[in-house]
């Protein structure tokens, strides 16, 4: 839909590619976030606000904290110092389950699918307010059977929707690491989140399947949720990103739209290396290994 | 060599009082380990605080016996609670020391001779059982061949089959249902369950409470139907055959724990008896120099073993359990 890709676009229009931006109509907003491991600042963040209704990618090299803000906004870790809300609700040390039940729902880097229940198991589990997952009620079927049903309405539409439907009654871990990737972020959907968070989606999933998840990442925004994702993949961020925030050493350097962020000196210095856009040739090769030398050389001499 | 008391003996202890404490207990280990993955390893404390949570009331308080029983039961929810709050937290393991330290605290306190008054010492305490045994609406044993029951015991198999009965028939409603679903999942990754807005910790809580439940009822059909509540019933050996019982029946499934019980008994008193027949007598079956008689009555456990090991790696999933719930590998 490049009428709604457009408007996402243009609504971040007018925001200056600076870290910290203030974003016009930001679903997250967080100040002076700060998460230490022993000595180290995992996260630092001085300011950050993500766009409603936008794909927004957090970027950075290993280390750099992406992960651990992850932890952090979504109640699975506690900071040291910091808060930031959610829709106006004040988060900092609010448990995991109420972050999710306010609408802000996360997938893992390593998938987290129940590989001992169904598919269709686990594509049910995500669905909140269920009056059968009540202790008292539970035992009486016809308490919960008709929720029940309609949940397993929804499941099965999503399952469609992945491409998962063939595999509604076989056991979650029977399932291909891709495949694994698409159940997730559907149990996710089964919450009806307004903010899906995906941490590395592409990692470990084959080139075919790649587009078809990009594409379900894409139906996301086009259905107006808000998407955060942290990726290493260049091609996906440059492809589906409306807004690029990227990360070194727990800090926020830079930010702004994918082209203006991939041209950013810094960023290339900090993550992406000069070469990042062109394909990498046997004469490119040669021309790093010398350099590579050179520098060798200049450290052993200083 | 009489094969008819072998018989009995195994059928006796099968079907009997001894085989329904050990299923009403692995229904509660069934609900903490099978389902929701926790590891209780001192379910032999929830039966030792229910008992004498009903002994003490009866003897020691001079309450009612219906009183005693609202108290044991408290009791042991009571002790859920104390331990799953500092514990559930935390990782799995933590768990199962703080149980296992626990149950031990408490049949050394029960047994401690500074509590007699209250506890009657190592002797436990007796007299508790006149109401059950009054409701007992059998004027005679039962003898059918096979087996045979005193008047007693054929009530106390009444009560509890039923209560196992009763108890299965819950953990099959609840494990059917959402409710059951959340903690199937929790038992496989809290924190997926944690990111879609379950509490998990409350989850936990329940499912601790209602497996030390099953503990407490276990407990005081213990005492109820010997007549007595001795401290050293309730060391860490009977949570272990416990264990076995669920492990033989197979974990995560409602008649896994049932099963397993009923086997268990069969074989260790079928066992028992055809080992201390074997040993006896002027010109025994087994000579002396392979097994004398004292060494007979230890052979079964070692058998025990032996066939538990051969279990997990042939069938690690019970006689009941789904090979594929088992052999799907996760990582």
């Amino acid at each position: 839909m490049p009428v709604e890709l457009s408007a996402a676009r243009k609504a971040l229009e007018g925001v200056p590619a600076e870290p910290g931006a203030p974003k016009p109509d930001p679903i997250v907003k967080g100040s002076n976030i700060l998460r230490t491991f022993g000595g180290l600042k995992a996260v630092d963040v001085e300011h950050i606000e993500i766009q409603r209704g936008v794909i927004t990618a957090l970027i950075g090299p290993n280390g750099a904290g992406k992960t651990t803000l992850f932890n952090l906004l979504t109640g699975f870790d506690e900071p040291d110092e910091g808060d930031w809300s959610f829709n106006d609700h004040t988060l900092g040390k609010v448990p995991a389950y109420k972050v999710a039940r306010l609408g802000m729902v996360r997938t893992f880097q390593l998938t987290k699918v129940l590989s001992k229940l169904k598919v269709i198991e686990n594509m049910r589990l995500g669905a909140t307010g269920q009056r059968g997952e009540k202790f008292w009620s539970a035992p009486f079927k016809s308490l919960w059977s008709s929720q029940e049903d309609e949940i397993t309405a929804r499941a099965d539409a999503l399952l469609e929707r992945f491409k998962l439907d063939a595999k509604r009654e076989d056991f979650a871990g029977s399932l291909s690491g891709g495949q694994r990737k698409l159940l997730e972020m559907a149990r996710a959907l089964m919450v009806d989140p307004e903010l899906i968070m995906l941490d590395e989606p592409m990692a470990g999933v084959n080139p075919a399947l790649k587009q078809s998840l990009l594409g379900h990442v894409k139906s996301l925004r086009d259905e107006g949720r808000t998407v955060l994702f942290v990726e290493h993949d260049m091609d996906m961020v440059r492809d589906i990103s409306d807004w690029v925030i990227v990360m070194a050493q727990g800090q926020i350097v830079a930010e702004g739209t994918p082209q203006s962020v991939m041209a950013d000196q810094r960023v290339i210095d900090a993550y992406l290396g000069a070469h990042h856009d062109t394909d990498i040739t046997e004469v490119d090769l040669a021309e790093l290994e010398i350099e590579a030398e050179a520098e060798l050389d200049q450290e052993g001499t200083s | 060599m009489d094969f008819g008391t072998v018989i009995d003996a195994a059928f006796s202890a099968a079907l009997g009082p001894q085989a329904i404490v050990f299923a009403l207990a692995a229904i509660g280990l069934n609900v903490h380990f099978g389902y929701t993955g926790l590891l209780n390893f001192g379910q032999a404390g929830f039966m030792a605080i229910a008992a004498f949570g009903l002994a003490v009331s009866v003897v020691t308080w001079d309450l009612s016996f219906w009183l005693g029983l609202v108290i044991a039961l408290g009791a042991s929810v009571l002790l859920a609670l104390v331990l799953g709050v500092p514990t559930l937290r935390l990782r799995a393991d933590y768990l199962a020391i703080v149980t296992i330290a626990t149950s031990e605290i408490l049949r050394l306190i029960f047994g401690a001779v500074e509590f007699k008054d209250t506890f009657g010492g190592s002797n436990g305490l007796t007299g508790f059982a006149s109401t059950y045994r009054d409701l007992n609406p059998y004027n005679s044993g039962l003898d059918i061949g096979v087996v045979s029951f005193s008047v007693n015991d054929l009530w106390s198999i009444t009560v509890g089959w039923t209560l196992v009965g009763l108890g299965c028939l819950l953990v099959w409603a609840l494990m059917r249902s959402p409710w059951g679903r959340v903690l199937k999942s929790i038992r496989e990754d809290e924190d997926a369950v944690r990111s879609l807005g379950k509490n998990v910790f409350a989850y936990k809580m329940q499912a601790l409470v209602l497996g030390g439940i099953f503990g407490g009822i276990a407990g005081i059909f213990h005492i109820l139907k010997q007549g007595s509540a001795v401290p050293t019933d309730f060391n860490t050996t009977f949570t272990f055959y416990a264990y076995a019982a669920l492990l033989i029946g197979g974990a995560a499934r409602v008649l896994g724990p049932v099963v397993g019980s009923i086997v268990f008994w069969f074989l260790i008193a079928g066992l028992g008896s055809f080992f201390g027949q074997a040993t006896s007598g002027t010109d025994p079956l087994i000579p002396d120099f392979i097994m004398t008689n004292t060494q007979s009555s230890l052979i079964r456990f070692i058998l025990l073993g032996l066939g538990l090991m051969l279990l997990m790696i042939f069938r690690p999933q019970g006689i009941f359990g789904d090979r594929r719930e088992i052999a799907i590998d996760a990582r």
